[in-house]
């Protein structure tokens, strides 16, 4: 082991104000990614996976905490100094149809960040569309749809449109928010091994963040999983396959549908629905759904801790449970 | 066997300026009573219009049911009077759609929506359907209680709560479920197929489950069929097709899922793209992406092979022209 | 190494023939196309504003001698006299050719027209989509502004701002583009708030795009459709605000042949001559709905979603 950290992420905060008060979207985050390596994140919908995602990239600018990127502090970085760093940090979008513009065709997207990042000048228009061509061509989009527009193509293809202009920069760090869940499972397989291929020949690390555990078994080195803006567990993604050991991963695990009739699924059914991240409460966020949760969960918020050597829960009676 | 329902040769076609879009192709599909049948196929595979065109909602124009017939309990949906179709639909045939958020009338609360649809099939005071409107409600686990509140109030796992207690208020013999998890995280998703499972096995309701996920169906359906660009390439009991399916297609479809059971270092796609509806490919509509695609696969329409009693697949290697289809 | 990639997808890479693309603007001009009345209407606008140029260059090239002698000289001779073969539309209370009159009058009426709803246009827009970006006090403060403007009933403010100003071709113009500045402000703030939220916007902030890039290569283009539908119907409407004020006796001041102060002068003498009320009318009320059925056409052609 021993590898480089490529980014590192202190006590991350995200607040929005609502009419209803403070929204804890991300909640005291902190995770490295090493270099090469992909982090997948887990979680339900409105666990602020998305808004972590993206306050990594001060897309939304974080309430506090620290994004080291390259052991530098991109929260201390200047308008030119960000701008700057967009060629080395780029995301991918869930939905094909809303992250590409309607209005420009294929090798518009494609040359947007080039322009706009002045890789290449207004006269060098030949030099522009040879990059744009050998894009396409590491993405698998054939060259006839070079002047088509997004609304011509399918989810598929147009999700390699949003790879090619993710990696235009030659980024070194991608942030991949759902890549593959708006896809046809036969497509979705074939953007996965895509993603795969790249990331091996380029070097590529990503922080793939999903809701489908399947397919950050699949993808991911280190697993990370969120709930209601709060990591409750962070572990090798063998380890949290093996043996999950938080009352939320577990009830996750066994919810998903295995397609094999000769599974015989022993399932948690959980209680409730998530509940409000406006001004939480101190504790455990989950308590109010867990089986196992006791009068010492409230009141007092749960620190991540190594359970097992690598192996981080934020779960106090994760000892007598498992 | 009893069948409730008995889809024969039915052909569904969507009549638009840029040409006709062939949705659905001589479907056949039988669901026997009590039973669950889960109908798997991609985007614009035409599972939805199957759904719909079973309860007659397509819209003329542009779609129409161009062919074949639907029996329903030995009646011909096709063929009965708007009328009649009227007392079928909710009562004894209902629809839960995909999407919760768009399926519920955001100015109406949640209880008058249950109410009306019991007082539209069935001859109750208003406090009889009242009454059965906050059983329903008990029934999918909403305290009967919050029935004066409106959609925009509950989240979108309680909103498909409510969708299936409208669906199931006047105790249908059929439901149709068009991918109701779809829209709902993993473990809302465990919660509602926990709630119809349970709910079906109370009412013995029969259920045509439609769905792009092979988990969903593994889990809830007792039969399979294969939809891939209007057609069933194959279909038979949950076991026949998930532990011994024979179309490419059906193999391509497992083998590209990353599996929590199993570890695989790279997935297998099905190479190329969907077809389009408007412009069907000769022959075998797979053999473009198929890898075992020869010459008759090209030319000629493989018809429906029984593996083994109640196991169909639609594909020239098992059919009559197999040694055609070695020989080559 | 990069060829691992590509085996994704060699039955794409293979063929290479290029697809013909197809633009949204490439759509909604062949879905216009298929709407009769509105290709009819437009091609009736082009050869009015055709005929407007050509008076025009008549104009420039004869230093005016032929718009002197025919449209504004007086020939008290022949007031009133029905149409005829040689004056198709009859002369007007003080003998001159109606239908010179209303075709020398396009410039004022049309022309005129278009010149202060693009005037219009390119300031609500621009403060529209500033408001609806940044959001917040500089929105509240700027549709409320535009609230103020709202209020006041339209006529009432152009009539204020002309008797402030006092009536002349540059004043009505100016007038009439202030009153449509709220409307075209409005319209381009609500799409620019849809279209921010829009994850293509986000991309364009992740590769480092500037504000103004944002707003005008990404927003702006997505948010002309419901703004052209505007603009031809604000034409419409400034074509009668102009007559309007000209009837008042606070536009265009006579001689000068614009329609509604043609109108103006004709109304005394409704009952005597039939004609000089009726074609300048006439020409009003085709052109405006000419004007309104393009628009139409362009609301259907460029949002397809709205007509089913």
């Amino acid at each position: 082991m021993g590898k480089e950290n490529l980014l590192e992420v202190r006590r991350l905060k995200k607040y929005f104000s609502t009419a209803a008060g403070q929204l804890h979207a991300v909640d005291d985050v902190s995770f490295e990614i090493a270099k090469g390596e992909t982090l997948g994140v887990v979680g339900e919908s409105g666990c602020g996976k998305s808004t972590l995602g993206r306050a990594v990239l001060r897309l939304h600018e974080p309430t506090s905490g620290e994004v080291l990127f390259d052991g530098k502090n991109i929260l201390d970085y200047g308008k030119a100094e960000m701008k700057a760093l967009k060629r080395d940090m780029q995301l991918i979008f869930q939905d094909p149809f809303s992250s590409l513009n309607p209005r420009m065709t294929v090798s518009q997207s494609i040359a947007l960040p080039l322009t706009i990042q002045g890789v290449y000048k207004k006269k060098e228009k030949e030099a522009l569309n040879k990059k744009v061509r050998e894009m396409m061509d590491l993405v698998g989009l054939a060259q006839r749809f070079v002047n088509s527009y997004p609304h011509e193509l399918d989810g598929g293809r147009r999700q390699r449109i949003g790879i090619a202009r993710a990696l235009a920069l030659n980024p070194r760090f991608i942030v991949c928010d759902e890549p593959v869940s708006a896809l046809d499972v036969s497509i979705q397989a074939q953007i996965l091994n895509l993603m795969q291929d790249l990331q091996r020949d380029m070097g590529l690390t990503y922080m793939f963040i999903t809701h489908d555990l399947s397919v950050v078994k699949h993808l991911a080195d280190k697993i990370m999983v969120m709930y209601l803006g709060m990591v409750v567990e962070h572990c090798d993604v063998k380890q949290l396959f093996a043996k999950p050991l938080h009352p939320y991963t577990k009830a996750l695990l066994s919810a998903i549908p295995v397609p094999d009739p000769d599974v015989e699924m022993d399932r948690i059914i959980l209680k409730g629905e998530i509940s409000s991240p406006i001004d939480p409460k101190p504790g455990c966020r989950f308590a109010g759904r867990c089986i196992y949760a006791t009068e010492a969960c409230h009141g007092k918020d749960i620190p991540l801790t190594e359970t097992e050597p690598g192996h981080y829960t934020a779960c106090i009676r994760v000892k007598e449970i498992n | 066997m009893d069948n409730i329902l008995d889809i024969k040769d039915l052909v569904v076609r969507y009549e638009t300026e840029d040409g006709i879009v062939r949705a659905v192709n001589s479907v056949s599909l039988e669901l026997p009573k009590g039973a669950s049948l889960g109908l798997v196929g991609e985007t614009g595979a035409g599972k939805t219009t199957l759904a719909k065109s079973v309860l007659r909602l397509i819209q003329w124009p542009p779609g129409k049911i161009a062919g074949g017939s639907i029996m329903y309990q030995g009646e011909d949906l096709t063929a009965i009077s708007e009328d009649a179709m009227c007392k079928i639909r909710g009562k004894e045939i209902s629809m839960i759609f995909q999407d919760p958020m768009t399926a519920l009338n955001p100015v109406m609360t949640v209880g008058k929506q249950i109410s009306e649809a019991i007082a539209a099939h069935e001859n109750v005071s208003s406090e009889q359907a009242d009454e059965k409107m906050r059983e329903m409600l008990t029934m999918v686990g909403i305290d009967p209680e919050r029935a004066g509140e409106y959609p925009h109030q509950f989240s979108g796992g309680m909103k498909q709560r409510v969708v299936i207690a409208i669906a199931l208020a006047c105790n249908p013999r059929l439901l149709i479920a068009d991918e109701p998890t779809t829209a709902l995280d993993v473990t809302i998703q465990a919660q509602v197929l926990e709630l119809i499972k349970n709910l079906r096995s109370r009412l013995g309701t029969s259920m045509l489950l439609i769905t792009h996920d092979l988990g969903v169906v593994a889990q809830n359906c007792e039969y399979v069929a294969i939809m891939y660009a209007g057609e069933i390439i194959e279909k038979g009991s949950l076991r026949d097709v998930f532990k011994n399916g024979l179309h490419p297609y059906t193999k391509g479809l497992f083998a590209s899922i990353p599996k929590l059971n199993e570890d695989v270092d790279r997935l297998k796609p099905i190479d190329g793209l969907m077809p389009d509806p408007a412009n069907l490919p000769e022959g075998c509509k797979f053999h473009p992406r198929c890898s075992m695609a020869k010459e008759i696969c090209r030319c000629q329409i493989p018809e429906q092979t029984e593996i083994s009693p109640g196991h169909m697949v639609c594909c020239h290697c098992f059919g009559s022209h197999k040694d055609a289809w070695k020989g080559e | 190494m990069e060829a691992n990639a590509l085996k994704n997808n060699t039955a794409e890479v293979g063929r290479t023939e290029q697809v013909k693309a197809r633009s949204l603007w490439a759509d909604a001009v062949r879905r216009f196309k298929k709407n009769k009345m509105a290709v009819i209407s437009l091609i009736f606008l082009l050869v009015l504003a055709g005929i407007g140029v050509t008076t025009l260059v008549i104009d420039w090239a004869t230093d005016s001698s032929i718009y002197d002698e025919k449209v504004i000289d007086q020939n008290l001779m022949q007031r009133f006299e029905a149409p005829s073969k040689e004056h198709v539309l009859g002369l007007d209370e003080f003998g001159r050719d109606i239908l010179l009159r209303i075709l020398w009058g396009t410039r004022y009426s049309l022309f005129m027209s278009i010149a202060a709803v693009l005037a219009a246009g390119i300031f609500g827009v621009m403060i529209g989509a500033v408001a609806g970006y940044y959001g917040g006090r500089v929105d509240n403060v700027i549709m409320r502004l535009m609230d103020i403007v709202l209020s006041l009933p339209y006529m009432l403010l152009a009539i204020a701002i002309v008797a402030a100003l006092g009536p002349g071709l540059v004043n009505v113009l100016i007038s009439i583009a202030i009153g449509y500045i709220p409307e075209f402000a409005r319209i381009t703030r609500a799409s620019v708030m849809t279209i921010r939220e829009r994850e293509f916007i986000e991309a364009a902030k992740a590769v480092g795009a500037s504000d103004m890039t944002i707003i005008f290569r990404q927003i702006l283009p997505n948010a002309m459709a419901p703004l052209i539908v505007e603009a031809t119907m604000a034409v419409a409407g400034a074509i009668l605000s102009i007559a309007g004020l000209s009837f008042l006796g606070l536009g265009i001041q006579p001689p000068l042949p614009e329609w509604g102060a043609m109108l103006t002068n004709a109304r005394g003498y409704i009952r005597d001559a039939w004609h000089i009320t009726v074609f300048p009318g006439l020409a009003i009320l085709i052109t405006i709905l000419a004007l309104n059925i393009i628009g139409d056409g362009l609301r259907d052609a460029l949002d397809p979603k709205l007509k089913n």
